[in-house]
């Protein structure tokens, strides 16, 4: 199957890659960008790993055809540090033990952080919705939802 | 479970340029991928060209003209869960479209693809070597059916949230190939069969749904029975248009989802008309419900479990909107 150009917004930086038609959005970011804070933990849509955000909305990169987001803002995890420092969200679930094993933080993390952008101020439920599709075997959730409650507070 | 299978692609502009796409053997309609792109990866779908419908801007419309709904198939569920008219008009449909999987997949998920969506079975949404294991079975590759080994059909239960909203309001769908565009009522869109449960011709897809104005004072609500409360298809999903004047229904649809092959409006509900939402009418409702829904084995819940809990909750959705 020949390959098609495909060009790629991800975190501010336009990226050409040659890469298959039935290429998964996924796969371009880990393989071809290098972008492994993305994850892959199930076999299609289930538990929210690989949650980046299209044009702000939270998307699943393991269910998305990468050739259907030409031209849309794709951001990562990669993408919310500046100059080496953690964004706010980040901090929070670092200081508050959000994270354990690590591999659902940066789904969790993306999905909050589209939740944030959009309700800067969320109550519990808005929480517990919008990381409703993000599953973790290892917090137990509520430090999860403590870490977004803290960075929320934190703001203006 | 491995990368995708090989397909062409394509993202057309125009709904013409999709029909004519579509018309060639080998081609489908791909929309947010969250209930294609597992089957590709399971190996379940194996399409020579895809065609992503997500850039046609003709399909990505709500319009409202006094309460009727002209819905375009590629508008997203996050859309409809939010958007202020069908919020006013038939807020059964955004609770539907928000009790459908999670956030992530709500961004990208349609209104087409959640009509269009294939039926499930525990026998089914697989992986290959599971479903290899189990010799396969007569949905795909297969000849037997493992919930009725029995009989020649399947029973996978389709299983969309939107379809018995829409369903109840008495909606329409408009398809469109290469050749045209037609009109029908989205009831039959739909048929009794688990392994071809879609009326589609090849090639064809719906490009809108439109809703007809509401008689004024109509309620509807939307109720679905799942093991977990979140990124979980309806066991049972019921959704029910309301309508009482000086204490007798004036006017009741019922839509069920998640029981049987197709999703289907309640036949018969003419019959209460005129009367009180009472316990004897409850009581009547929920032997009609019982009598039309069929659940198989196709789930890990028992099949028992859904057909009662389908005329509960119908039960108790009509006596809460009943009671406004
Ligand atoms: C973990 C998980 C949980 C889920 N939970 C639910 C749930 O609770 N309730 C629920 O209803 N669904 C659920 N889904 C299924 C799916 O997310 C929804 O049905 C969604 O609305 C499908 O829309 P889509 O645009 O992504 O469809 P796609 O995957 O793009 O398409 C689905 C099918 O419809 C066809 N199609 C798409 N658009 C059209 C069109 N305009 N005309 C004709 N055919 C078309 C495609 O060819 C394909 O066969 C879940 C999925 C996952 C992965
Ligand atoms: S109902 Fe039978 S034929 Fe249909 S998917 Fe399940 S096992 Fe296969
Ligand atoms: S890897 Fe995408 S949802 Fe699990
Ligand atoms: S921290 Fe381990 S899965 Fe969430």
């Amino acid at each position: 199957m020949p390959k098609r150009l495909l060009t790629l917004a991800v975190n501010g930086r336009r990226h050409e890659i040659a890469a298959d038609g039935h290429a998964l959005l996924v796969d371009v970011l880990r393989d071809a960008l290098g972008l492994t804070g993305t994850k892959q933990g199930c076999d299609g849509g289930e538990c929210g790993a690989c949650t980046v955000l299209v044009d702000g909305a939270p998307r699943l990169a393991c269910l998305t055809l990468a050739a259907s987001v030409e031209g849309r803002a794709i951001e990562t995890i990669e993408g919310l540090a500046r100059s080496g420092r953690m964004s706010a969200l980040q901090q929070a679930f670092h200081e508050r033990l959000g994270t354990q094993c690590g591999f659902c933080t940066p789904g969790m993390i993306m999905a909050a952080e589209a939740l944030l952008r959009r309700t800067p101020h969320p109550d519990e439920a808005e929480i517990r919705e919008a990381l409703a599709g993000n599953l973790c075997r290892c917090t137990g959730y509520v430090k999860i939802i403590e870490s977004v409650r803290a960075a929320a507070e934190a703001r203006p | 479970m491995g990368a995708l299978p090989e397909f062409a692609f394509a993202r057309p502009a125009t709904l013409a340029e999709a029909c004519a796409l579509l018309a060639v053997e080998g081609a489908r309609a791909v929309a947010g991928g969250t209930d294609l792109v597992p089957n590709l990866r399971r190996g379940i779908e194996r399409p020579a060209q895809l065609v992503d419908l997500g850039g046609i801007a003709a399909l990505d419309r709500i319009e409202e003209r006094d309460g009727a709904l002209a819905l375009g198939a590629g508008v997203t569920l996050a859309r409809l869960a939010d958007d202020a008219r069908i919020a006013r008009v038939l807020p059964a449909l955004a609770e539907a479209a928000r009790s459908v999987a999670g956030p992530a997949h709500r961004s990208a998920a349609t209104l087409g693809g959640n009509l269009c969506q294939d039926t499930r079975c525990v026998f089914y949404n697989q992986s290959e070597w599971w479903r290899r294991a189990n010799g396969w079975c007569l949905k795909r590759d297969g000849d037997t059916c493992h919930v009725a080994p029995q009989g020649r059909r399947c029973h996978a239960a389709y299983s969309g949230d939107l379809a018995p909203v829409l369903l109840a309001a008495g909606a329409e769908a408009e398809t469109a190939t290469a050749a045209g565009t037609r009109r029908v009522p989205l009831a039959d869109l739909y048929r009794e069969d688990g392994a071809a449960h879609l009326t589609l011709a090849p090639g064809e897809i719906v490009a809108r749904v439109f809703v007809p104005a509401p008689t004024p004072g109509r309620r509807s609500g939307y109720r679905k029975a799942r093991a977990r409360g979140a990124v979980d298809f309806p066991l049972a999903g019921v959704a029910v248009v309301l309508v009482v004047r000086d204490g007798a229904i004036a006017e009741l649809g019922v839509g069920l989802t998640g029981t049987n092959s197709r999703p289907f409006r309640l036949a018969g509900t003419e019959g209460f008309v005129g009367q009180p939402v009472d316990d004897a009418l409850l009581a009547s409702l929920a032997k009609l419900i019982q009598k039309q829904v069929s659940p198989m084995r196709s789930t890990v819940t028992q099949s028992y479990y859904r057909r009662q809990v389908a005329s509960v909750l119908a039960q108790r959705l009509v006596r809460e909107l009943a009671a406004g």
